[in-house]
């Protein structure tokens, strides 16, 4: 580049055309750029309407709706409790979490007591899932920037992650082990071992991301002032999650709005004030570190005790007891033939997930099925601010800043 | 001052009813009073947030439509539920989106599931669903599988 400017291919002879061709040429200066739905760096099915001059971005579109599946209709024909299947779909990368808010808002209406054991349990497979999904993102993020080995190097933490899913629920990814009144199994014999030989050696992975990534050159070079735009911007938009918290707001309603036991933990809100994709980078790779903290806490003080409510009319009776007791097979036959109904009135629980505020809206009418059940995802809110983030900028940096994003298209279409 | 207090204090006569459910705070807005009502919270009671827009249809009741706002107050660590009832015919009220910016794809989503008319709203089309979509799936005489009625 400087070698350019010392030969003089400079400014002046740009500055001499602009001034002429707004005189006399009448085309039009830009040029509609279609990126997606199949375009790789949009991870899923986005499409971005691009208005360009040269290389930069006049007007940005977001094109949305291609995963619509119709999920918030199909949980008025589902029980409460097959509900819990749907949650799952919505966002891939973050099954637990979607799990867990749902469950969270029916308990509300229900007036549920979770134990103890339940609930610690749920807080460590929702930061696992959160290492699951920033590791993901961590992958895919500097793939997109041109930092191949990283992806392989994440992917092998998210396997070991998997695996303890699959230990806990026998799936992989659409776990549906948070269930109405607490967990669908009991937690497995030996799970101990196999998450403390992962979270023991997992704070120096990060080392390693780390050492890959946070001072390398091009790194710095691809992210560093990228992406910016105003926090009150932000929230005016419905921008939540790391971004806002990249942008200096502690927000985090793990800590704001506690649930599931969260005030028990001891965890800190990392922030930083940069507001740029580094700034996410960083405060997503802090996290990380912080999820770890909760999971080895998680981990050493785990309560004793039952892993469900004490609920007989919603909560599936044990199979030893329906061999014995007259009462727990008819409930089990009610359960499973009928449902349980809930009272009547409505709910709105927030919590927060990987990418941000998941909300979920659960409107009763006193039968089993829900009457109304809306599902804030995090995407959504967040892909409304991508025209806000890249106009005039440039194309080339398109690609990093919507990545800094972390949306999920299951999540935003629902 | 609480914000139900404030809200009754400067528009009495827009607030229509509310009840405190669950440690929910929800509160019945006249729907021609929605703009001035979310105006005052956002600038007044500093609900800087809206957590999303969405819909419940109570056909075959009437009036049909609720139109849910849920408010989040990120600096008094507040949250907020406001309802406007619409009638079956016509459903049609004034956009937030002069107020929050992040309204737009939430009213779009309500538009295109209920078929909620948002009037001043600067992008009105359907938003999931292909353009050319015939009727509004979210509504309860729409149904889950089979042909459309």
């Amino acid at each position: 580049m400087s070698d350019l400017e010392t030969a003089g291919v400079t400014a002046v002879e740009n500055e001499a055309s602009d001034g002429a061709t707004s005189e006399i040429d009448p085309r039009p200066r830009t040029l509609v750029l279609n990126m997606g739905p199949q375009h790789p760096s949009t991870h899923g099915v986005l499409r971005l309407l691009l208005e360009l001059d040269g290389e930069t971005i006049v007007s940005a579109q977001p094109d949305i709706g291609y995963l619509h599946t119709g999920i918030e209709k199909e949980f008025e024909v589902k029980l409460y409790q097959q509900g819990v299947t749907l949650t799952d779909r919505i966002d891939y990368l973050a099954p637990l979490s979607n799990n867990l808010c749902y469950c969270l808002a029916v308990e509300k209406l229900l007036g549920l007591e979770i134990p103890p054991r339940a609930q610690w349990t749920r807080v460590m497979l929702t930061e696992l899932t959160r290492l699951n999904s920033h590791l993901v993102w961590l992958g895919t993020h500097a793939i997109d920037i041109g930092a191949m080995s990283v992806f392989l190097y994440c992917f092998r933490e998210r396997e070991d992650i998997l695996r303890i899913f699959e230990m806990f629920s026998g799936q992989r990814m659409m776990t549906s082990y948070f269930r109405i009144g607490g967990l669908a199994l009991e937690p497995p014999r030996g799970w101990q071992q196999r998450v403390k030989s992962f979270i023991d050696i997992f704070p120096s992975r990060v080392d390693e991301y780390e050492e890959l990534l946070t001072n390398n050159r091009i790194w710095i070079g691809r992210t560093q002032g990228v992406g910016r735009f105003p926090l009150e911007d932000m929230l005016d938009l419905g921008v939540t999650g790391p971004m806002l918290r990249a942008a200096g707001l502690k927000l985090d309603t793990r800590k704001t709005e506690p649930y599931s036991s969260y005030e028990k933990f001891a965890f800190e809100i990392p922030t930083r004030t940069e507001n740029d994709v580094y700034a996410r980078y960083l405060v997503r790779i802090e996290e990380m570190r912080q999820s770890a903290r909760i999971i080895k806490q998680a981990l050493e003080g785990m309560p004793e005790g039952r892993w469900t409510a004490d609920a007989p009319h919603v909560v599936l009776p044990d199979r030893d007891r329906m061999k014995t007791q007259m009462e727990a097979l008819i409930y089990h036959f009610k359960i499973v033939t009928e449902g349980f109904g809930v009272p009547a009135g409505e709910a709105y629980q927030v919590i927060e997930s990987p990418r941000g505020e998941v909300g979920y809206y659960v409107v009763s009418d006193g039968t089993a099925k829900p009457y109304r059940v809306h599902v804030r995802g995090p995407s959504f809110g967040n892909l409304q601010a991508i025209p806000r983030m890249v106009e005039g900028t440039l194309i080339a940096d398109v690609i990093a800043s919507i990545g800094s994003m972390d949306f999920v298209l299951g999540d935003s279409d629902r | 001052m609480p914000v139900v207090a404030a809200l009754a204090m400067a528009q009495p006569e827009a607030v229509v009813g509310g009840k405190s459910d669950r440690g929910e705070v929800t509160l019945e807005i006249a729907p021609e009073r929605i703009v001035e009502v979310c105006r005052f919270l956002k600038e007044d009671q500093k609900f800087a947030r809206v957590s999303t827009v969405t819909a419940v249809d109570w056909y075959p009741d009437e009036p049909r439509f609720e139109v849910v706002y849920h408010l989040h107050s990120p600096e008094r660590n507040e949250r907020l539920r406001l309802k406007c009832r619409l009638p079956g015919a016509n459903p049609e009220m004034d956009s937030v989106t002069v107020v929050w910016r992040g309204a737009n794809w939430y009213e779009r989503e309500t538009f295109d599931l209920f078929g909620i008319t948002f009037r001043n709203h600067p992008n009105l089309k359907r938003i999931m669903l292909p353009e050319d979509w015939e009727g509004y799936p979210l509504r309860k005489d729409y149904p889950v599988t089979g042909d459309r009625v």
